[in-house]
């Protein structure tokens, strides 16, 4: 055991940073595109049927053949990084989609209307209000989705990408548990870690009720 | 109108309801055409059943819904052609549930308005304290509390102290003791009636409550699926013929009745 870490530690190391930031990097680019998604989705209900289906049927592709697909795509496919981290971010938009759009409709509508009512603009409205009530349910989101992406995050590895996906992959191909391990504990650990740590600031940022 | 009454109280004139209604898109009446006038310093009632068009009409005024037949005037303007932002912020809006920033402390709540108008930090803090002492709260013991950490009560006077945080000359009231215990509203109400005075603003109050309407108000309408049935002062209310304004009457009766029998 020792011998195999002193043999592969900084290996196992160098994937662990490398399977972060493919998770980092997914996290960001789908609260950026997804909280504001949300938003869509509370405010105009006509709209909320076509992005939540659209984010829906992502999740329902297998992640191979998600990563397939998006391989010809002239931009995306000329970088693995790149194609892994628009499939991971595919699917991490729905959680993140549906728990903003809770948070957001959930908001007592007697806080609406006394904000309407006292002379908020829409815009002072969701960043006075809205928002600040949904934070934790927003985060909440998050937390699943990070969880979820840092399992999916392994398949990176087929298409070269990186991460502790490659001590699964080869393991399989060379029959190693060992090697299987040494991709799954340590991604098993980043998931637990990141549901903690979320969890932890979903607790603190929860708003008075 | 079934009884003559003042439609105009003479004073100057702040809101105005000339024929207003107002109807659901493709959908039911919930106002037909309405006339009154509400003078500076003046209050309006304006009594009904749950359901009678009371609040739809409230809602005219700040233009959180249009008139879709007749108009509606603040301060001689018609509400469509006021910025809806600009007209909300003259007026001071109540509600029964308060509708209180759970997330803001008392302070924050009401220095809300102030602090996006950018008023200078110490003067926004001075006006909270005075605004709590006006409406019987200690600033010591309330700035800094939450919203779930009030009475009922006191939500209410945080809610009015918010509503008036920028001194607007009108303000609007919708069952703003609605959700209080018979006994906290009787006292809250006599409170209010002598803020009312100090106040001089032109109030329109909505309210199912004989009570309130005979206390608060210098003119009760009479509001009854989505019509005005009358305009009245309280002695001429207690006088009217008008059938519902009777049944209102009813209860007080009821009670006259019961006392009497009790004392036999």
């Amino acid at each position: 055991m020792n011998q195999f870490l002193f043999e592969h530690g900084s290996e196992i190391l160098q994937a662990t940073l490398e399977h972060i930031w493919l998770v980092g990097a997914t996290m960001l680019l789908a609260i950026v595109i997804g909280v504001p998604l949300g938003m869509v989705v509370a405010r105009k209900p006509w709209l909320s049927k076509p992005i939540l289906g659209s984010a829906n049927i992502a999740e329902t592709i297998p992640s191979l053949a998600l990563l397939g697909f998006l391989l010809p795509i002239p931009w995306l496919g000329d970088r693995a990084d790149r194609l892994t981290i628009t499939a991971l971010t595919l699917y991490a938009l729905l959680p993140i989609i549906r728990n903003t759009a809770a948070g957001i409709s959930g908001v007592d509508p007697a806080v609406r209307e006394a904000a309407r009512g006292m002379g908020l603009t829409q815009r002072q409205i969701l960043f006075q209000v809205e928002l600040p009530l949904s934070v934790s349910t927003i985060l909440a989101g998050v937390r699943v989705s990070t969880v979820l992406t840092i399992g999916i995050a392994t398949i990176a590895a087929a298409v070269g990408a990186g991460g502790l996906g490659e001590f699964i992959f080869r393991g399989l191909a060379m029959v190693n548990d060992r090697l299987i391990l040494a991709g799954a504990i340590p991604a098993a650990i980043l998931a637990l870690g990141a549901d903690f740590l979320l969890g932890v600031m979903e607790h603190l940022l929860r708003p008075v009720r | 109108m079934s009884e003559p009454s003042s439609v105009s109280s003479g004073r100057e004139a702040v809101i105005e309801f000339r024929n207003a209604g107002y109807q659901l898109p493709g959908g039911p009446r919930l106002l037909h055409e309405i006339s009154f006038v509400v003078g500076r310093g003046e209050t309006l009632v304006l009594l009904g059943r749950s359901g009678a068009g009371k609040t739809t009409a409230l809602r005219l005024i700040n233009r959180l819904v249009d008139p879709t037949d007749g108009e509606v005037l603040v301060e001689g303007r018609r509400t469509l052609d006021w910025d809806p932002i600009r007209l909300r912020r003259r007026v001071g809006y109540v509600i029964q549930e308060t509708g209180l920033f759970p997330h803001y402390t008392v302070e924050k709540n009401i220095s809300l308005l102030p602090r996006l108008e950018h008023w200078p930090k110490l003067e926004i803090r001075a006006r909270v304290e005075e605004l709590l002492r006006l409406v019987g709260l200690d600033p010591g013991l309330f700035l800094e509390r939450y919203p779930r950490e009030l009475s009922g009560g006191q939500r209410q006077r945080v809610g009015l102290a918010r509503a008036l945080a920028s001194d607007p000359p009108i303000l609007l009231m919708d069952e703003p003791f609605g959700a209080l215990d018979p006994l906290t509203r009787a006292d809250i109400r006599v409170e209010f009636q002598a803020l009312e005075r100090r106040l001089g603003k032109a109030i329109v109050l909505v309210t199912h409550d004989i009570n309130d309407a005979l206390v608060l108000g210098a003119r009760i309408a009479l509001i009854e699926a989505g019509e005005l049935k009358g305009l009245y002062s309280p002695p001429e209310f207690l006088q009217s013929a008008e059938p519902v304004a009777a049944a209102y009457l009813g209860q007080l009766r009821a009670l006259d009745l019961f006392r009497k029998e009790e004392r036999r």
